[in-house]
């Protein structure tokens, strides 16, 4: 309904200033994780100088549990593309890339459509609506690699390179896609910008909190009863998603919620008043994420979880710098010592060091973000990693002194 | 950027002699890839989508083709097997005739992913990224099939099946090598 209609009032109304001063005020924040405010990001690339800059859309929805981004792409990608077109107006580009899992396919398929439909009726291409402003969008699909969600390396993976990530700064904004100024945002993100022009403002900043603005979009997943995705006013609490919307878990109790994916961490059932924004998970030693809500009971082992996430984190490492590379695989050796009842106190001391080297040293948001999901367990569930511990510790220690 | 002016191909067959294929399906699969190679204008750029055809043509990204790809884009050996050994879809070996996913991301592992694929690795005697010897059936595994509510779930020959146990996934893949 009303498509491309916030495109044409942009292009015929409103100056660039004047679209990116709309998105500022509302307060929209990247939905990609980070949580960066949006309208600030735009004003800095528009803000650079040089004629070539580049869109670019991130859909490499890595994290694992979360399917949000695929939904929007599978059902209504002309959202993410008119998104894109308003944004390549705003900050004086001609040419995006959206850049989508291959796991992806019939997202893949459905957004190759939608571009063929919209260059056919002049909505991409060259004088949309007939205005001075070109801009066309191309597809580039990924290979199978998380980090690849990293936007210096997504960067590199649309030039056809290895996704390895580089240090920030300079970030993308100043010197991005083949060296031009570029902007990179989230397939969520895009598709919060045309309510944002055709409603105005103020009616999206009435929604949400005082740091996080408009809705999310949460993919509920686990132990949960009711599987699926819910869009909530941020704000909404913990335990309105998952017990109410949500059904809360079969059988036992809910014992926590994962939130974002393998950078982020596990919230216990004792703080699921917390409304949801992205202040508040980060004072739980967790972050807002992709949106992934991973619902786990009793039977789950934190420890394990723990493990599992290094694992991943271990596998999809990119290799570049030895804090996370080496880092990673000490960490999940460490874990599984753990698991299988062979560590000592004296290990988790240690774990927990190694896990603040790696968060400190690493180069780029992967080995940055990969402990948190130890710390995080460790910060909420150390009886379980205590209840781990080999057994024969305690008479040893006494044997000796 | 321009267009670089595409050169002709190569005689393959008698650069490439020791192709495993027989060389009328081989020619085949290398006009696929020369069509990719010329709708890209032979631009570097484009290698993950060249190296995406040539696997989806030839099965796998065999040493012959990476050569051959990295000559038509005027690259570098390396960075081309650089590029194909970076990605985790990309195959430097040849794969089984069916092949069987299970998804062990988040979701699918707390709802038990890691025992089906356990089973599925004792039953087919072989570790997860392998093929079995009769050159059957490949099990792999992956991160997230954004089938999160259908956990656990697994891909048989491109098709997915959620909320599996360990027999259903048996069964399934029984299915696939009877069908043959
Ligand atoms: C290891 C890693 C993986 C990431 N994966 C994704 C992803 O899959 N999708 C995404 O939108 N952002 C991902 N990001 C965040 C991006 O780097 C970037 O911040 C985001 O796309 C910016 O968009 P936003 O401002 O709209 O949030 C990832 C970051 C890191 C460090
Ligand atoms: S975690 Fe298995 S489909 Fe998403």
């Amino acid at each position: 309904m009303g498509g491309y209609e916030p495109l044409y009032h942009a292009l015929y109304e409103l100056s660039s200033a004047a679209v990116i001063e709309e998105i500022t005020k509302s307060g929209l924040r990247g939905r990609g994780g980070g949580g960066y405010p949006t309208g600030l990001k735009w004003a800095t690339v528009a803000k650079m100088p040089g004629k070539q800059k580049y869109v670019i859309c991130n859909a490499d929805e890595g994290d694992p549990g979360a399917f949000m981004d695929r939904s929007v792409l599978e059902s209504d990608p002309h959202r993410v593309l008119e998104g894109m077109a308003i944004a390549g107006y705003a900050i004086g580009a001609n040419h995006g890339f959206i850049y989508v899992r291959a796991e992806y396919p019939l997202a893949i398929q459905r957004l190759t459509k939608a571009i063929q439909q919209a260059k056919k009726y002049g909505l991409l291409g060259s004088q949309i609506f007939e205005s001075g402003f070109d801009f066309k969008i191309d597809i580039r699909i990924g290979a199978g690699a998380f980090v690849c969600g990293e936007e210096t390396a997504l960067i590199h993976s649309i030039e056809g390179g290895r996704g390895n990530p580089r240090p920030r700064p300079p970030y993308p904004a100043e010197v991005g896609l083949w060296g031009c100024p570029t902007l990179i945002n989230n397939v969520e993100t895009y598709a919060n910008i045309t309510p944002i022009i055709r409603k105005g403002a103020e009616w999206y900043s009435s929604i949400g909190t005082a740091g996080s603005k408009g809705t999310k979009v949460f993919a509920l997943t686990g132990k949960v009863q009711h599987t699926g995705l819910v869009e909530v006013p941020m704000g909404t609490t913990l335990r309105q998603i998952v017990e109410e919307m949500g059904g809360g878990v079969a059988e036992g109790r809910v014992k926590a919620v994962q939130t974002g994916g393998p950078s982020g961490g596990c919230i216990p059932a004792v703080f699921f008043d917390t409304p949801v924004d992205y202040e508040s998970l980060q004072q739980l030693g967790t972050m807002m994420g992709s949106g992934g809500m991973i619902v786990m009971d009793d039977a789950t082992s934190m420890v394990e979880i723990a493990q599992f996430y290094m694992d991943f984190c271990r596998g999809e490492s990119c290799g570049k710098c030895v804090p996370c590379r080496a880092g990673t695989v000490q960490l999940h050796e460490m874990l599984t010592k753990i698991v299988n009842h062979q560590a000592t106190e004296t290990d988790i001391e240690q774990m927990e060091a190694l896990c603040q080297m790696v968060k400190e040293m690493s180069l780029c948001g992967l080995g940055q973000s990969a402990p948190n999901p130890v710390l995080s367990t460790l910060r909420y569930f150390k009886e379980e990693y205590l209840a781990r511990l080999r057994p024969e510790v305690e008479t040893f220690a006494t044997a000796k002194d | 950027m321009p267009a670089l002016s595409p050169q002709a191909p190569p005689d393959r067959l008698t650069q490439h002699p020791s192709s495993p294929q027989d060389s009328a399906t081989c020619d085949r699969h290398y006009k696929t890839l020369d069509t990719t190679l010329k709708r890209n204008h032979y631009q570097p750029d484009a290698l993950i989508e060249v190296l995406h055809k040539a696997q989806e043509s030839f099965g796998y990204l065999e040493d012959e083709v990476l050569l051959y790809i990295a000559r038509q884009l005027k690259q570098p050996l390396s960075r081309v097997y650089g590029v194909a050994s970076f990605y985790h879809l990309f195959s430097l070996k040849p794969s089984g005739i069916h092949n069987c996913v299970v998804c062990l991301g988040t979701a699918c592992y707390v709802k038990g992913a890691r025992q089906i694929l356990d089973r599925l690795e004792l039953e087919l005697a072989i570790k997860v990224g392998e093929t079995t010897s009769d050159g059957q059936i490949s099990l792999l595994s992956a991160r997230c099939l954004g089938a999160c509510g259908l956990a656990p779930a697994a891909v048989f020959d491109g098709e997915v099946g959620g909320k599996l146990t360990a027999e259903d996934a048996l069964a399934r893949l029984q299915a696939l090598t009877i069908n043959d």
